[in-house]
């Protein structure tokens, strides 16, 4: 299976139309129950940041066929403001912006790979990839 | 624009007013307006104004800015027409046509005063159509903003009636979730919880998330905040509906809910509610 779909996130709907697409690919993956909803959440909490701190942008979602396993993979970026500090911002209870501070760090919890590129000034691009 | 000035209509409206108006009226008539929807002298009322307005306007020889101040006070006018319109259930096009239909008219009498030079009636037609084309744009733009506000206020009511809360027993609500836990509804269902909380002298909330298909940190802090403002009001909450898949997830997210009391299910909730308001529950002998 080889599919690619790109979703802009502009407005808190955006997050709920991300969260549904991640998870019907996630079921058609065949994904169990458990690893639908770590890599739904992984993906309503990046969607999140994306639209709140990164001032809106983008999730490109590909499912991954390597043969011998299957997966997900999420791409969000956008061209906000960058993350200064990037192991300050995956502290637990980190936030600037009056949430949790859990997004971040809990999200590299419930996924297999988590990579993030920031620049200051530029934006931030966060992958994530959950196996079956 | 080479009319500036000069153009013939505004002399023209003003001297064929009475005619124009019934010719106006006639032309909206024939074409079928809703008798059903307007009635014909509220309609012959709506012309009259736009006529008198839109004579005053012209006098200025600006034909082609309506967003100028001349402008205004016929904008505004069509915009309470287009408004009531939307209110009637008129069509974007039906509405629209109040103005087009006004060209006819117009045209008409230009003819019979230019009719003999072709040229300046030509051009006398192209502005005034340019004109009335901008002004009945701007009536479906009020109509589509106007329909917008009217799914806004439906989806603000639909809201309220979402999050319902309901009172199980003696001193014991249930709050059911369905759907995005988002910070407006959240708003929305800490009030009309705590609302009831003070009505009934409730000491037991129950928050049923079975309807929430996820939990993320913000879902977390919603109901963090909510049941924080419960024991502020002198009601303790049970938090149910939390699916395994869930509970796992939110442990991995690392977000702390151990203050709160959380149970399977709904039922599982109201049994230890019940306990807890000093209720015993047992099963009646003849039953069995
Ligand atoms: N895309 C981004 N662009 C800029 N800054 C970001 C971005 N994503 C995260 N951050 C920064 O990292 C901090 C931590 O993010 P994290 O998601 O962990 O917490 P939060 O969004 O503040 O709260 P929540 O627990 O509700 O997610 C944010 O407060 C913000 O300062
Ligand atoms: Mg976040």
């Amino acid at each position: 299976m080889q599919k690619n779909e790109v979703i802009s996130i502009r407005s808190s709907s955006d997050v709920v139309l991300v969260r549904q697409a991640v998870r019907q690919l996630a079921v058609e993956l065949g994904f169990s129950l458990i690893n639908q909803t770590k890599i739904v959440t992984g993906a309503s909490e990046l969607a999140r940041n994306t639209l709140e701190h990164g001032g809106g942008g983008t999730v490109n979602i590909e499912a991954l066929d390597e043969g011998t396993r299957r997966g997900l993979r999420l791409i969000f970026e956008d061209s906000g403001p960058g993350i200064p500090d990037l192991e300050l911002a995956l502290k637990d209870g980190f936030t600037t912006g009056g949430g949790l501070g859990m997004g971040l760090s809990g999200t590299k919890r419930l996924v297999n790979e988590f990579d993030i590129v920031s620049r200051v000034g530029e934006g931030t691009r966060i992958t994530i990839t959950k196996w079956k | 624009m080479s009319l500036n000035g000069q153009s013939k209509i505004p002399q023209i409206l003003k001297n064929r007013e009475a005619e124009v108006l019934a010719d106006w009226l006639g032309e909206q008539m024939a074409a079928g307006i809703r008798k059903d929807l307007l009635k014909e002298m509220e309609l012959r009322e709506e012309c009259r104004e736009f006529l008198e307005l839109f004579t005053d306007a012209i006098q200025q020889g600006n034909f082609t800015n309506i967003q100028s101040p001349e402008w205004r006070g016929l904008k505004d006018m069509l915009a309470s027409v287009s408004r009531s319109r939307t209110q009637k259930g008129f069509t974007p096009t039906e509405t629209a046509n109040f103005v087009f239909s006004f060209k006819q008219p117009l045209f008409k009498r230009l003819r019979q005063e230019l009719g003999q030079n072709g040229e300046t009636l030509l051009e006398e037609i192209l502005s005034a159509t340019n004109l009335i084309d901008k002004l009945a744009l701007w009536t479906t733009e009020i109509y589509q903003k106007t329909r917008e506000e009217v799914i806004l206020r439906q989806q603000e009511e639909l809201m309220e009636l979402s999050t319902p809360v309901v009172k199980l027993w003696e001193g014991i609500l249930a709050l059911p979730i369905i759907g995005t836990l988002d910070s407006a509804r959240t708003q929305i269902m800490m009030e009309s919880l705590l609302q009831m909380i003070v009505q009934t002298g409730s000491q037991v909330a129950i928050i049923d998330i079975t309807g929430v298909p996820t939990v993320d940190t913000l879902t977390a802090q919603h109901l963090l905040k909510t049941v924080t403002a419960a024991r502020l009001m002198g009601a303790d909450c049970i938090i149910s509906g939390i699916r395994p898949q869930i509970a796992q997830t939110i442990v991995y997210l690392g977000v702390d809910l151990a203050d709160i009391t959380t149970k399977a299910s709904l039922a599982d909730a109201f049994v230890l509610a019940l306990k807890r308001s000093g209720f015993a529950i047992s099963r009646s002998k003849s039953a069995i």
